[in-house]
């Protein structure tokens, strides 16, 4: 009777949307394009000729980068402190989300907007302090620091979002595991957890995203030993005479964790930023 | 949910507040410490009480970085909002196409913010960049290292290409949980487009797009990278937002005191932010959203 699924008018205003959207990605593609472009190059095609694609492609950039250890070394600090980040973010997270999901307690919703307000805080009023108190407690220049500045936003993200999720487990799965002589330790690790894998998968991802797209806080503690690779990639810009084919690859080596798992997590994209909240 | 009150529940979120408590309220404290007080070197500090606090009240420099920040706002939430309600509206509902948009759709949002400064420095620059290139190409002067227009363009037109995709998920999130029957009923009443949008459409895209709207704003009034990156505040203070000129404040001049009155004012700004943020998100728990 309501047959609404293909009319005439319907067809055409498809069309519409598909030259919409068409446009939208274009956009999108087109600066990431031109980095991939760049990072194919070699530096004297890149400043000499204005090529829409590779003539000489080369892959001396990624060789370079992946040789020289003043640049890999910065891939490698930035995944030590962000794996650091995400684990210690997690394991404080899920108790805590736990608590605020299932009990009230005395001043719970307060704590719950404060750890929000940590989650919004500028990190730029973050850095002097947090350059100060981790030089007076000697961790300056290392990973566990900048995995522990990182938690100021982090931590809070994932409360967050897993309380969004756990929030949806039904509290009779908690109590029957109570009745059947379940201990709390033993319910939480092998019923609980799993109900909730892909929250914590989500979680997990978000903390190690917003972890790793951050500079300043990390630039800010590191000097040698713990320098990220977003830092390294900034200092290289203020020289004389950049080097633009590197610059390029080492972008693009950036944006392949992102790129990587972006399939699994298209659907929880924008869960993860609402906090878990949409 | 039904919550049963147990004030056990504190020990576990003990970890997190010690951990929170450490990675913020320490170095808030530092900062009030340092706002309310002067020093002359030799870590010798006098009390100053609130005269940070009048100085860079009437200091020109904060107020013009406040003003830069909040046009910078207003100019990319105007931009962004409607786009990407309007993306999200054409977007494929269901089958492969509707993956495919999600997933290049998302890959901006997921690149580190300083590549996204760089990927914008390269593409905008009138030499080896292809914005920049073919602008220069149609005779369009464009320089965004001198023109101050041209810096204001180029950092804006990449907020949007960082950020529209984020307002155009949640929106999306929000159009795909209208269930079908109200698209039928505006069908048997011959609705136009424009009211389907109007009446159904928007009401119940509302509660994620003031979501959306908050995290622009909070996000887009503490950014900092990605102007650094691309203008480095310039020409001259141009594109100095708030953030870049508390850190050249701060870790550049070491003006301990004005900067720690500035991120008091700041945080507050935020903190209020914060909290209407909140209100909004709690009244969506409570709806079910």
């Amino acid at each position: 009777m309501f047959d609404a699924t293909v009319t005439p008018k319907k067809r055409f205003k498809v069309k519409g949307s598909v030259v919409v959207m068409t446009i939208y990605l274009l956009f999108l593609m087109l600066p990431i394009y031109w980095l991939v472009n760049m990072s194919l190059k070699t530096n004297t095609e890149v400043l000499n000729e204005f090529t829409l694609w590779p003539r000489n492609l080369t892959f001396d950039n990624y060789i370079k980068i992946l040789t020289d250890p003043s640049w890999y070394s910065g891939y490698i600090n930035s995944i030590i402190y962000v794996l650091l980040n995400t684990v210690i973010s997690l394991s404080v997270a899920l108790p805590a989300a736990y608590a605020f999901s299932r009990y009230h307690f005395m001043g719970d919703k307060h704590l719950f907007f404060w750890l929000l307000t940590n989650r919004m805080a500028p990190p730029a009023v973050f850095a002097l302090p947090f350059f100060q108190l981790y030089s007076s407690v000697g961790l300056f220049d290392t990973h566990i620091a900048v995995a522990l500045a990182h938690c100021l936003f982090n931590v809070p993200l994932a409360v967050w979002i897993l309380e969004g999720f756990m929030r949806g487990v039904p509290k009779e799965i908690d109590e029957t595991a109570y009745i059947d002589g379940y201990s709390f330790g033993k319910f939480f690790v092998k019923i609980f957890t799993p109900l909730i894998a892909s929250g914590i998968g989500v979680a997990a991802f978000f903390c190690f995203m917003f972890s790793w797209v951050e500079l300043l806080l990390s630039r800010t503690l590191t000097s040698v030993d713990a320098k990220p690779i977003s830092a390294i990639m900034t200092r290289t810009q203020g020289a004389a005479g950049i080097d633009w084919g590197v610059l390029a690859a080492a972008g693009v080596l950036t944006i392949i964790p992102g790129a990587l798992v972006i399939y699994f997590v298209r659907n929880y994209i924008a869960k993860g930023f609402a906090l878990g909240r949409v | 949910m039904e919550k049963t009150v147990n004030q056990k529940a504190w020990f576990l979120i003990l970890p997190v507040l010690l951990l929170v408590a450490f990675s913020a309220v320490i170095p808030l404290m530092t900062v009030v410490n340092y706002s309310v007080q002067d020093t002359f070197g030799n870590n010798q500090f006098f009390w100053a009480g609130l005269e940070w606090f009048e100085e860079m009240l009437q200091s020109e420099r904060m107020w013009d970085a406040l003003g830069r920040q909040l046009m910078f706002s207003a100019v990319i939430l105007t931009i962004q909002v409607p786009l990407g309600v309007f993306v999200a509206l054409n977007m494929p509902k269901s089958g492969f196409w509707s993956s495919f948009c999600l997933v290049v759709m998302s890959l901006p949002l997921l690149i580190p913010w300083n590549v996204v400064g760089t990927i914008w420095q390269i593409f905008g620059r009138v030499d080896i960049g292809l914005l920049g290139y073919t602008l220069d190409a149609l005779g369009i002067s464009y320089n965004y290292t001198q023109d101050t227009f041209a810096a204001w363009a180029t950092i804006i037109v990449m907020d949007v290409w960082h950020w529209t995709s984020l307002v155009a998920l949640l929106a999306f999130a929000g159009l795909k949980s209208i269930p079908d029957a109200y698209y039928q009923a505006a069908k048997i009443d011959q609705a136009s487009r424009w009211a389907i949008f109007r009446y159904i459409e928007l009401p119940k895209m509302m509660g994620v797009l003031m979501i959306a709207i908050l995290l622009r704003f909070m996000d887009s009034f503490m950014i900092y990278t990605e102007p650094f990156v691309v203008t480095g505040g310039g020409p001259g203070n141009a594109t100095t937002l708030l953030s870049i000129d508390l850190v050249k404040m701060a870790l550049g001049q070491f003006d301990l005191g004005p900067a720690a009155a500035f991120s008091i004012m700041y945080y507050l700004v935020i903190l209020l932010i914060s909290y209407v943020f909140y209100t909004v998100m709690t009244n969506l728990d409570k709806k079910g959203g």
